[in-house]
């Protein structure tokens, strides 16, 4: 049990390095609960490594990232533990191909909350039927839309009852026709409270979305604030920079 | 000679001009492959050695004399491979297993699964059998087998399974890592990530490089006679040295290709079925 105050997460002066590459050079933030926050910046600026790092799927080379009151970086936490209250989306989908759409959904409850089965799967068709998936639930990935497999790995991120979900460029590797069925379903999410940190392209959609939108550039939060400030008044040079490209490639 | 392969080329031409699509193309395969068996037949028949070989290798009477025999050691060649890849399938996902553990930890278990598939994929199968079949029992321990037929096949165990293991290696490691991350990230410990999300699909992507092995295998169990045991290759010698003939090779031959050739077959539908699962819809 986390104290009422506590945020959902906060991060502080965090760093990751590849080797000699310094990925996230002191990242702070605070997320509170129910917030919806809006990662952007260039490709290669640390999104993705940062919410990999807030997973455990990456181990950090210093600072602090506390997750609903408990502190993942610190020595001897349970992984297996945390990873269970965050549900994280790819960019790739990652669903299993060897398994039918149910048995993706339902593998978590099951094995890892040890969920009866029949519970587990009453939920997942909850779950599915919220997403208007129901009628896929026998299919195997390979043979849905990417549109289609992409819900179906937010509905298994979301099948074990996480509290903090990190999407990360969940419509790059989508058909622009498919784009809006996904954020469709990450709109409803927000619309449901849940706490969410998306790393994403879609500038209309974070701007339409977030609470709090946060500039990434070379590894630090360069700046954040509304989305109507940022995207309308930047305050930083290398902020208005980014900006200006998308407007120019006509994405905003 | 020639006449045969000059009818088969007009043969030929007549039926590619004529017709067209799927119907066409079986008959080209269908006629081609009558051409060249037809062929190689003639040439092995017009031989001049072949009504000696004949008489040596393919008589019929011998193989009549022979073949039970044969066949009923031969159940001692099908229970060896069965035992061995039953054993071998779960020893070898163990060795496999054990050399892809991370972790500067488990160094010393990585190092003993690599000695142990370096050793016995190093020395000759027949030397490991010859060294345990004989060797073992030699040293007389109280409450060990002395049966040369429990050492053959746990020699055949121990070189196949070096093979194996690294058959599933690469299964292993073909898998993605993000598959890895997925199951890990909707907090499966690594144990579980492995047993329902990486091996069920390394083992379903080695099937066929598995089957193939097992195929060396079931022949390989012939080497377990040259530590005494009277399986189907031991019989056939003893019915060819008897008779001067060596029609019971031959039945022994039949035998093998009798049981390797359904296990290809089964291997190419279990394949075809579990593709036809996953992408039924793009796939033929």
């Amino acid at each position: 049990m986390s104290e009422p105050a506590a945020p959902a997460l906060r991060i502080r002066d965090l760093h990751k390095s590849f080797g000699r590459l310094e990925v996230l050079r002191g990242i702070d933030l605070d997320v509170a609960e129910h917030e919806v926050i809006c990662l952007i910046g260039a490709s290669g600026s640390g999104k993705s490594t940062l919410l990999r790092c807030i997973d455990l799927l990456e181990p950090v080379n210093g600072g602090s990232i506390v997750v609903h009151g408990t502190e993942v970086t610190a020595q001897g936490v349970d992984t297996n533990r945390v990873r269970r209250g965050i549900g994280i989306v790819f960019q790739a989908f990652n669903l299993f191909p060897h398994m039918s759409v149910i048995d993706n959904v339902t593998l978590a409850p099951r094995k890892v909350l040890g969920t009866p089965r029949g519970q587990a799967l009453g939920e997942a068709l909850e779950l599915l039927e919220r997403f208007g998936l129901a009628d896929k639930r026998d299919e195997f990935p390979d043979r849905l839309s990417g549109g289609q497999q992409q819900r179906v790995a937010i509905v298994r991120a979301l099948a074990t009852r996480p509290r903090l979900m990190l999407l990360d460029e969940v419509t790059s590797a989508l058909d622009p026709e498919l784009v809006a069925e996904v954020l469709g379903v990450i709109r409803e999410l927000a619309a449901g409270g849940m706490t969410m940190l998306i790393a994403t392209h879609e500038m209309a959609f974070a701007r339409d979305i977030a609470d709090r939108v946060c500039f990434l550039d070379a590894g630090v939060l360069l700046e954040q604030g509304p989305p109507d400030q940022i995207f309308s008044a930047p305050r930083e040079p290398r902020t208005q920079q980014f900006l200006q490209r998308i407007i120019d490639a006509g994405r905003l | 000679m020639t006449d045969a392969s000059s009818t088969a080329g007009d043969r030929r031409s007549r039926i590619l001009g004529g017709g067209g699509g799927a119907g066409r193309n079986v008959a080209v395969a269908l006629v081609s492959t009558a051409i060249v068996f037809t062929a190689l037949g003639l040439l092995v028949v017009n031989s001049s050695g072949w009504e000696e070989v004949r008489q040596k290798f393919l008589n019929g009477e011998e193989f009549r004399t022979w073949f039970p025999d044969v066949l009923s050691a031969f159940w001692l060649d099908v229970k060896i491979f069965l035992v061995a890849e039953v054993v071998i399938l779960a020893f070898a996902l163990g060795i496999a297993v054990l050399r892809s553990l991370p972790g500067p930890v488990f160094f010393p278990i990585r190092a003993l699964a690599i000695i142990y598939t370096d050793v016995f994929r190093g020395i000759p199968t027949i030397l490991v059998v010859y060294i345990l079949g004989f060797g073992v029992p030699g040293l007389q321990l109280s409450g060990v087998s002395t049966d040369p037929v429990v050492w053959g096949t746990v020699a055949l165990v121990l070189v196949y399974s070096a093979y194996v293991a690294e058959v599933y290696r690469a299964g292993i490691e073909s898998v993605h890592p993000s598959q890895e991350a997925a199951a890990r990230s909707l907090g499966l410990s690594r144990w579980q990530a492995l047993r329902f999300v990486i091996l069920p699909q390394a083992v379903r992507r080695v099937v066929p490089p598995l089957l193939n092995d097992f195929i060396g295998l079931q022949k390989d169990t012939a080497l377990v006679a040259l530590i005494g045991p009277v399986e189907a290759f031991r019989q056939a010698d003893i019915g060819a040295n008897a008779d001067f003939n060596y029609t019971p090779y031959f039945c022994a031959a039949v035998l093998f290709v009798a049981v390797t050739v359904p296990l290809a077959r089964f291997t190419d539908w279990l394949i075809a079925r579990d593709r036809r699962r996953q992408q039924g819809g793009r796939a033929a």
